[in-house]
């Protein structure tokens, strides 16, 4: 397979399997074969683009010819693909698992056909070096999530759905904005192009201003504090196989943007910038871990703990050393993993007590001992206990910062992981240990009974536990590949001359991040080059 | 030696199994795991003793420091035999303990992966790897506490002691990790060559502070000590093994294991000997207090912990010796007597003290094993207890620190009356209407804690080969040679004399113990204020803060959240701008022509009406008359077709929202004048900051935008005339690609919305989605 096909087919596989979805619309058996079967392609396509990526470096398709920075650009670093690959497992787990928990009714209005669209913009957005493009895809991932969330049209749903829309829209306003305002003031759209002339762009004051735009908007899809009130708000009211691909994915869009824009186009005042997105990152963890601490339902507990777990994600990129970064990107591999497989529980919970308030459900660790194992494996994970994936993110992100003497954001990062273990036992005994309540209704506490169902329903779970283990024993490997990939989002230069093949750089700063970015003790500190920006540098497209 | 730790680890896979098909007798069988282990152990005596190099390694993060490396030397020998000779015990005693229960299984696993991970604890080289082991039994601890988990004292004192001891590991990470930092090293092998340098670091007082909080928390020690008495609602095989033998020891492991990098300094006595004093005394007066043999035994393990750290604290190598000893010798006799107390328990179905007399009639062997036990701990000759004891205070005594020495014996003589308390009150005198049903357990269930007390005995009589390896173990401790001869009779000395002093007063406070009763029952009233009540009232603050802080941002209100959303994106455009709107102002085009003007004011004038409007047909028209004003800047800028496709959606807005209002009923006011005012206000600023922003980023432009190009490349190489088709259809055609999906996506919604109700369906699965309410509100009404 050539290079450039594997980065549009993450993009185009899941809108061939939406059209072939939208022409077996009568038929469920179909729609649920095709979409499984799209999953799974998506899934061979992002291995394989991983791969590509792994020994090729930075991929980079200019979309109908048209050269950098006029046409669009579609980029793939180790980044991309490490969200591209983790998006493809979270579509085939969930869809599988979708198959028992998804009534007839929703598949015929189009669950299938949505969920691959979904995709689309997930992958799009991960994929496209074009701020615009950028756009585009949020966009889609906005309208398939809000038609997701209403699918079924359950009071709750529209209830959710209706706050999610709404503040999803204001925050694209804000990105639309943005992007008008730094068009207005480069004439580009490119991200490559862009970070080059943001380097010696004469006015630090506009930059500012859109580095706050940027950071509000992806901000809130990320829903960092104090903008993520869209997602506790309707995270726990759609189906399970919803609400686990939103948890999974969506936040995740926002994150990687975050990453994105502040690694590569507003890294020329981090006194100012990181400083701000550190101190988002400890409130982000505090209040998020709070709010769940306050619920006393799975699904309400468990949207919380994303927002909790956002502020992890943020805490490496605003330390902004090699080590803190790859701290970042393993929280997220580990976060996707986990939290998706946690909501897939919640469901089978939810099956078994017929709710997911923790009053009423009960007992599950005597009549469900492989959920019981399953889901304990997953909490701790996520409160991180050695020797799951959880445990290796947050030492990652604490030594990064010990390594730069940023105290304050370790401690609220040991403080929350304390109450992220309250939470999680919270829910362990509640649901688990404690008998089940008396009230409870015996034929609410059902298996499903073919041998297939069982599969479907447990099979993507088993499948995310392994991972969850299967990352922890693997950490060398693992971390291996997170500071890889933080050394290459770090590097700039690199990015810009793989979009920009002619464009002439500034001598200044080439190599300069990776030369500081050997892990060591007490190595970590900041590029240097990039702590103060002299004067205006020289950046030009030829 | 990665071996053992897997063979266990396979055993404990493979004890659900073994509990189905043998039952209750299959704990002979697991024992044979640790008990393998434990004879493999053994064979490294000789190596250990002669301080060869026992070590094993395999990287597992590089970048991270963490490498899987294990060394046995005397201290994590004398550790390892311990964690797997009384685990073997323990494995066939829980088998008898919970004969018949089909959670038999689900215990030895827990207890087996315990075991390894507790091994691995006291073999791991890497400060790491030593963590990753340290909390896989606090996870593998809480799980045993809670194992009655249908009980809520249970469950609670499973997470108190979760938290505690959890707590406790995450500030021991950190410590860990700046130790690490600071020696340029993550094997304490290779940081006791550079203990100066540590010790001089500037990182020297925080990580002491950290590790030794972690240390404190998980060996109980006060304040933290409240956690270990309510972990007694475990079944008594985890007591006698997790929280008296083993895990609550590993607090005490690590600081001995760290005291040649980290011991030696002022900070390092006056941090740990006060603590451990203060511990050491307090577990003996509240032993007294207590009627529950289980809680008595839990407080006297608690004084004796303290004793250890004390030892450890002053850091001679006479107390470092003593500390060993010491060790040894309590997990002998506190493993035993609980086992004893869990046979009781098993017999009688009582644990209370004052219930309890005359137990020795029908159950002589158990009786036995008290008294075998009782002597050890009262510390009288000829056990291993009594040489334990003599060694402690020949060690402190001869620091001539007499309040350390004072505090000492009255602790000692708190005990010497526990002992009394668990040993002779239950199973002398009058017989209780208790204990007259009781009978005999089975040997598995009096077997083990004989063996630990002959064992006490022994050791006791013959402590000649085993002070090679006490000695190799100080040695380890005290980062030099150290020789240890331990005899069991001293001839007559200080250190006896006060033994004998202890004797008689452990006696005489036994003897007299009914006329305590009114000092305890004086200061019961005290008890809510001490660290437990602490611990409750914090919980309890905590949740309160959540629930507090939770119902005022995630009120449910989505005004409210877009109030703040604008808000916050107008104040970071300011805070970022900071005081730079000056300089932006001066150079700014305001050259403008008449009808932009008027176009301008239409504008304004459309908006306006819009949102004053009685009605909602006005209020229609008018936003379609803002639009169309739009539409007519774009004609005045030179963008026809753009003003074409504007005047289109326009009209169809129009019409769409004619058609959908005409259904809805009357336009009302909901909100107050005040609300409007204020929401006026936001509106007018967010869009006049936008406004502003839009004009300023117009005069700072850097370079010449990207149009050019377009208008350039769109005949000869696109093939097109209109550049801004060619531009839509071709230059950026992925865009558009994405604009199509999502008119399409909004199609399956407006169809799926129309035509899927929830009537439709009264199979409905989805319970919880009917709910209405938003998060907080909701969980904050069930909270309250």
């Amino acid at each position: 397979m050539s290079a450039q096909v594997a980065v549009i087919l993450p993009i185009a596989l899941p809108l061939a399997t939406m059209a072939v979805l939208v022409l077996a619309w009568k038929s469920i058996p179909a729609q649920k074969i095709i979409g499984v079967g799209g999953s799974t392609l998506l899934l061979i396509s992002a291995a394989a683009l991983w791969w590509q990526v792994d020994r090729n470096d930075i991929l980079v398709l200019q979309v109908g010819n048209w050269p950098a920075p006029f046409g669009i650009t579609l980029v793939a670093d180790r980044l991309s693909a490490i969200m591209v690959l983790l998006a493809g497992l979270m579509v085939f787990a969930v869809s599988v698992y979708s198959l028992v928990t998804i009534d007839d009714r929703r598949v015929e209005f189009g669950f299938h056909p949505l969920v691959q669209l979904l995709l689309m913009g997930v992958c799009g957005a991960f994929l496209t070096g074009d701020l615009f493009n950028l756009y585009v895809w949020f966009e889609v991932m906005l309208i398939a999530s809000f038609v997701l969330l209403t699918l079924g049209g359950e009071r709750g749903q529209l209830e959710g759905a209706i706050k999610y829309v709404t503040l999803n829209l204001i925050s694209s306003a804000v990105f639309l904005a943005a992007i008008g305002v730094i068009y207005a003031a480069t004439g580009t759209l490119n991200m490559a192009d862009l970070a080059l002339k943001l380097r010696s762009f004469p006015d630090e004051g506009i930059v500012s201003v859109l580095a706050m735009l940027f950071l509000i908007a992806f901000g809130t899809k990320a829903a960092v504090f104090p903008l993520f009130f869209w997602l506790p708000a309707s995270y726990h009211t759609p189906p399970v196989a919803v609400s686990a691909i939103f948890a999974g994915l969506l936040t995740k869009v926002g994150v990687y943007s975050l990453i994105r824009t502040f690694t590569l186009m507003f890294v020329t005042d981090l006194d100012f910038t990181h400083n701000l997105l550190l101190l988002i990152a400890g409130l982000t963890m505090v209040t998020g871990v709070l709010g769940a601490m306050a619920q006393s339902e799975i699904r309400r507990i468990l949207s919380f703990h994303i927002v909790s777990q956002i502020g992890y994600m943020l805490m490496g990129l605003a330390l902004f050393t090699p080590l803190a970064l790859a701290g970042s990107v393993f929280y997220i591999i580990h976060h996707i993993v986990v939290k998706t497989n946690l909501f897939l529980i919640g469901g089978v919970v939810e099956r078994h007590c017929g709710t997911g308030r923790l009053a009423e459900t009960g007992g599950l660790s005597g009549s469900a001992p492989v959920l019981a194992t399953l889901f304990f494996l997953s909490a701790m994970s996520l409160a991180g206990i050695p020797p799951l994936s959880g445990f290796f993110a947050k030492l990652t992100l604490i030594q990064g910062g010990l390594e730069a003497e940023r105290y304050a954001i370790v401690a609220a990062a040991l403080g929350v992981s304390l109450l992220t273990m309250f939470s999680m036992t919270k829910i362990w005994a509640e649901v688990f240990w404690k008998p089940a309540p008396e009230e409870a209704l015996p034929e609410a506490c059902g298996e499903p009974h073919s041998m297939t169902d069982r599969f479907s329903l447990y099979g993507p779970i088993l499948l995310l536990a392994t991972f969850t283990v299967g990352i922890g024993l693997m950490a060398g490997p693992v971390m291996k590949a997170s500071l890889a990939t933080a050394r290459q989002l770090l590097d700039q230069d690199a990015y810009i001359q793989a979009v920009l093949p002619n464009s002439r750089l500034p001598e200044s700063e080439a190599g300069a991040a990776d030369s500081n970015a050997d892990v060591g003790p007490l190595a970590g500190q900041r590029p240097a080059a990039q702590e103060s920006p002299q004067s205006p540098r020289g950046g030009t497209v030829e | 030696m990665f071996l053992w730790l897997w063979v266990i680890l396979i055993a404990a896979g493979l004890a659900p199994g073994v509990s189905r098909m043998v039952g209750s007798r299959g704990g002979w069988l697991l024992a044979l795991v640790p008990a393998g282990v434990a004879v493999c152990l053994l064979q490294q005596w000789p190596a250990v003793v002669n301080q060869q190099n026992v070590s094993a390694a395999v990287d597992w993060v590089p970048s991270l420091h963490l490498m899987v490396s294990l060394r046995l030397d005397g201290l994590s020998l004398l550790f390892g035999l311990l964690v797997t000779g009384i685990g073997a015990l323990v494995l066939v005693y829980a088998g008898a303990y919970l004969k018949g229960d089909e959670r038999l299984g689900r215990l030895w696993m827990f207890l087996l992966l315990f075991m390894a991970a507790m091994l691995g604890v006291v073999l791991a080289d890497n400060l790491l790897t030593l963590f990753i082991f340290w909390e896989l039994t606090s996870i593998t601890s809480y799980l045993l506490i809670g194992f009655n988990s249908d009980r809520p004292e249970s469950r609670a004192s499973a997470l108190q002691a979760l938290l505690v001891t959890g707590g406790g590991g995450l500030l021991l990470l950190p410590g860990l990790l700046l130790l690490g930092f600071a020696g340029q090293s993550f094997e304490i092998s290779e940081l006791l060559n550079h203990a100066d340098q540590i010790q001089q670091h500037a990182f020297y007082g925080p990580m002491l502070v950290l590790i030794l909080l972690g240390a404190f928390t998980k060996s109980a020690q006060f304040p933290f000590h409240f956690w270990l008495p309510d972990a007694m609602a475990a079944p008594t095989p985890i007591s006698a093994y997790l929280h008296s033998a083993t895990m609550v020891k590993a607090g005490v492991y690590l600081v001995a294991r760290l005291h040649p990098v980290l011991g030696g300094t002022a900070e390092w006595f006056w941090m740990i000997a006060p603590i451990g004093t203060a511990t050491m005394v307090l577990g003996a007066v509240l032993a007294l207090r207590a009627t529950d043999l289980k809680q008595i035994l839990a407080y006297a393990t608690i004084s004796v912990l303290g004793t250890l750290m004390m030892l450890l604290g002053i850091g001679t190598e006479a107390t470092l010796t003593a500390a060993l000893v010491l060790l040894v010798a309590h997990a002998l006799y506190k493993g035993g007597l609980f086992m004893m107390a869990g046979a009781v328990d098993h017999a009688v179905h009582q644990r209370d003290i004052r219930l309890l007399g005359g137990l020795r009639s029908v159950m002589p062997a158990t009786c036995g094993a008290a008294l075998l036990a009782g002597i050890s701990m009262a510390g009288i000759l000829p056990t291993f207890g009594f040489i334990a004891k003599e060694t402690w205070y020949e060690a402190v005594g001869s620091q001539a620190s007499v309040p350390y020495l004072v505090a000492s014996v009255l602790s000692n003589i708190g005990l010497v009356a526990a002992a009394g308390m668990v040993c002779i009150t239950p199973f002398f005198g009058r017989q209780t209407d208790a204990a007259q049903q009781a009978h005999e357990g089975g040997p598995a269930l009096w077997g083990p804690p004989v063996v630990l007390g002959i064992a006490g005995f022994c050791l006791g009589l013959l402590p000649g080969p085993f002070s090679e390896l006490l000695a190799a173990g100080s040695t380890a401790i005290a980062g030099q040679d150290v020789s240890v001869k331990l005899k069991l009779w001293h001839g007559v000395n200080a250190a006896l004399l006060l033994s004998l002093l202890t004797l008689a007063g452990g006696f005489l406070l036994y003897w007299q113990r009914h006329r305590l009763a009114g000092v305890i029952t004086a200061t019961d009233r005290f008890m809510p204020w001490g660290p437990a009540g602490a611990y409750r009232w914090l919980l309890k603050s905590v949740n309160q803060l959540a629930r507090g802080q939770t119902a005022i941002l995630q009120n449910g209100y989505l005004r409210y959240y877009l109030l703040m959303m604008v808000g916050l994106t107008v104040f970071s455009v300011w805070m970022a701008l900071g005081g730079e709107l000056s300089s932006h102002l001066d150079p700014m085009p305001f050259d403008f022509r008449i009808h932009e003007v008027m176009l301008a004011g239409l504008i304004l004038m459309s908006a306006v009406v819009a949102v004053r409007a009685k009605t909602w047909l006005l209020s229609v028209g008018a936003l379609g008359i803002a639009g169309y004003a739009v539409a007519g800047i774009f004609v005045l800028f030179g963008a026809p077709d753009l003003a074409m496709t504007q005047f289109v959606i326009e009209t169809l807005t129009v019409f769409l929202f004619v058609m959908a209002f005409s259904r809805l009923p009357d336009f009302r006011r909901l909100s107050s004048v005040h609300t409007r005012r204020r929401d006026a206000l936001i509106a007018v600023v967010a869009g006049g900051t936008i406004t502003m922003l839009l004009l300023f980023a117009m005069t700072v432009r850097s370079d010449h935008p990207i149009s050019a190009y377009y208008a350039a490349h769109s005949v000869p190489e696109a093939h097109g005339r209109n550049v801004v088709n060619v531009i839509l259809v071709d230059f950026r055609a992925l865009d558009t690609l994405g604009e199509i999906t999502v008119l399409s996506i909004a199609a399956i919604g407006v169809y799926s919305l129309l035509m899927l109700r929830p009537a439709a369906r009264p199979g409905s699965t989805d319970s919880s989605g009917n709910e209405a309410d938003d998060s907080s509100r909701g969980s904050a009404q069930r909270g309250n």
